[in-house]
């Protein structure tokens, strides 16, 4: 019988025979420190020469309450679009053998490589109303690009090999025998699926869908090509940022960034949090 | 209860034959080890009664009833696999009450008919009061434990466990080993579990089957197949062994121009493999007729010391066990006789 290990949670690592534990911190936290936090802190510092009711107003003006909407929603979508499919191309790649496989695995990463603009362009080049794939969708009165539909095309896009690469390690390390086992207690093959593999799985999809989403939501180059930038429809948050500081609007720009950091910062804390708490679980991650 | 027929099964993968024309009768009720080194086509064996593999050739019938043609999930059988593969996102609760959950909404018992059941089997197998535990918070013993209650919820015909203590340390083996074989006892079930530990196979199997290279080289209770190994490699696989090269000539056994005063009725005259096992030997004073060697090495085992002998000369070596104080030192000669032995015939 072990006994839980939640009282010794908390205490620092015992040393171990790997030296150097003091050193290491010291630079992951300087390191830290110098990439991230300092940044960070400059954007909250700007922010703070605003008083309260100036960034108020900033806040719930009404082209960045719109900006912010798209933005955040549109990620969502991709991200959420992007965990079926990244994990169905998961499925593929890791539990079938065709010839192509290595290169369409080569080519879930193209995304990662390709310079987001480039990406931007070919998109907005396609789906415009009269490119190869929009002007299937002209006869129906349907506009993807210069839509929030274009800018969820793009996101997808970006977000999809953060997906990919998350959950195909996790599911290359599934036990054949648990889904034999589920076949010999009378479960089938829908069964198996939707009640041992993907609950099994659920911590990296999670894990994939908050790296797209955060991913998504920062994202840029792509998008702005492919968005129209119409104001109230198609303008999103980081284009805003932008446009105010082209305005020499440098309180505006930190006001819009502190709060999209605000509410990226909650949401991956959540997801880290359920994470955290599945893993606690289960025991792994 | 449930007898399970394997008749004439071969399997095949990628035309490498892992079982060779395969027969077996298990008994209703009958308790059966499937022995055998890595790579003998024991776990092969099972996993096609299991129906988890589908036979080359053959068939597999349960019951006097074909199941060949049937898949895992309508063959209803239990099977515990070697590393546990419980569902680790669920409790040990949702673990064992799977199989019932799964059910079409038809055949599916209500509830808390499924509650109270998950609940018998917990007590069944030692485990109440952990039913709200995940697996990882178990250890090996009580993993393989609620592995086994899974596999018991569903009513099986057939109870088929592969190398279900292969993972487990020395110890817990044993209370496990004497575990199962009190649960068998208890619920009677048609039980076939692979091992190639042949001390678990003795002790826990009403009958063993001793397979070698994808066949099934003899058949039968523990005294049978210790006592009266059908070939030689049963009797070097199960137990220790000495083995001699002889020649029977004229109903007597020689080593080289000697006899060896052991009578050899009914056996095959010519060159022929003689075994005994190390401890059941006499020893004699003075040889006019018997093995005489000359102790070259000394061991200490549990409760006996084993020698190795050279015989004939240094061209043969065998071992034999003698007290824990007997005098024998290196170079000091030994007369012995096997108590009993088997001959094999050798071609020469």
């Amino acid at each position: 019988m072990t006994s839980t290990t939640a009282s010794t949670r908390w205490r620092l690592k015992e040393p171990s025979i790997i030296p150097g534990f003091g050193l290491t911190l010291g630079f992951s936290l300087a390191y830290l420190g110098l990439i991230i936090l300092i940044p960070l802190a400059g954007l909250i510092f700007r922010a703070s020469s605003l008083s309260a009711s100036e960034f108020l107003s900033i806040l719930t003006d009404e082209r960045t309450l719109a900006a912010l909407k798209i933005s955040f929603g549109t990620a969502l979508i991709a991200a959420l679009i992007n965990v079926v499919f990244g994990v169905l191309i998961c499925w593929v790649l890791v539990r079938y053998d065709f010839p192509g496989r290595r290169l369409i695995d080569a080519m879930v990463d193209l995304p990662f490589a390709l310079p987001t603009a480039v990406a931007g362009i070919a998109l907005s080049a396609l789906y415009a109303p009269k490119g190869w794939i929009g002007a299937w969708f002209t006869p129906f009165d349907i506009r993807i690009a210069y839509t929030p539909i274009g800018i969820t095309i793009a996101l997808i896009f970006i977000g999809l090999p953060f997906v990919v690469r998350t959950v195909q390690p996790v599911m290359e390390e599934i036990d054949r025998e648990v889904e034999e086992a589920a076949a010999t207690l009378g479960a089938n093959r829908f069964q198996t699926v939707f009640k041992v593999l993907l609950p099994s799985l659920l911590p990296a999809i999670m894990t994939g869908f908050a790296l797209a989403f955060a991913r998504g939501v920062g994202e840029y180059g792509s998008v702005v090509f492919i968005a129209g930038n119409i104001p109230y429809v198609s303008e999103i948050a980081p284009l805003l940022i932008v446009i105010r500081l082209e305005e020499f609007n440098y309180a505006g720009a930190t006001a819009i960034a502190t709060i999209m950091l605000v509410i990226s910062f909650a949401m991956l804390l959540i997801i880290n949090l359920i994470q955290s708490w599945s893993r606690g679980r289960y025991g792994h991650g | 209860m449930m007898e399970v027929t394997v008749s004439n099964v071969t399997k095949e993968f990628a035309r490498f034959p892992a079982l060779n024309d395969v027969s077996l009768d298990i008994r209703s009720g009958e308790l059966i080890a499937l022995l055998g080194p890595s790579g003998s086509g024991k776990t092969t064996l099972l996993r096609l009664i299991a129906g988890l593999d589908q036979p080359t050739n053959g068939k597999i019938l349960f019951g006097g009833e074909d199941a060949s043609h049937k898949s895992v999930q309508e063959r209803n059988i239990g099977f515990v696999f070697q590393h546990y593969a419980l569902f680790r996102h669920m409790t040990v609760a949702e673990n064992i009450a799977f199989g019932l959950n799964v059910r079409p909404s038809s055949t599916r018992p209500p509830k808390n008919e499924i509650r109270k059941r998950v609940a018998e089997l917990l007590e069944m197998v030692h485990l109440s009061g952990l039913e709200k535990r995940y697996p990882n918070q178990l250890s090996g013993g009580q993993r393989q434990r609620v592995a086994l209650a899974r596999a018991m919820a569903i009513e099986p015909r057939v109870l088929l466990l592969d190398e279900p203590f292969g993972a487990l340390d020395a110890k817990v083996r044993k209370e496990l080993r004497k575990w199962l074989r009190e649960f068998h006892d208890r619920t009677g079930h048609t039980t076939v579990f692979v091992t190639h530990d042949q001390e678990e196979a003795l002790e826990l199997a009403d009958r063993v089957v001793v397979m070698s290279q994808g066949k099934i080289e003899q058949v039968g209770s523990a005294d049978d197949v210790y006592d009266k190994p059908g070939s030689p490699f049963v009797h070097r696989f199960i137990g220790e062994a000495s083995e001699l090269p002889v020649r029977v000539e004229n109903g007597e056994v020689w080593l080289d121009d000697r006899t060896v005063g052991l009578k050899a009725d009914g056996a095959a005259e010519g060159p022929s493999s003689l075994f005994f096992r190390p401890h059941d030997i006499e020893f004699l004073s003075g040889c006019g007729g018997c093995f005489d060697g000359v102790v070259v090495g000394s061991r200490r085992l549990a409760g006996a010391r084993r020698l190795e002998l050279e015989l004939g000369g240094s061209q043969y070596r065998v071992e034999v066990d003698v007290p824990v104080d007997h005098p024998a030192a290196l170079r000091s000669q030994i007369n012995f006789r096997p108590k009993h032995w088997q001959l094999f015939p050798r071609s020469a």
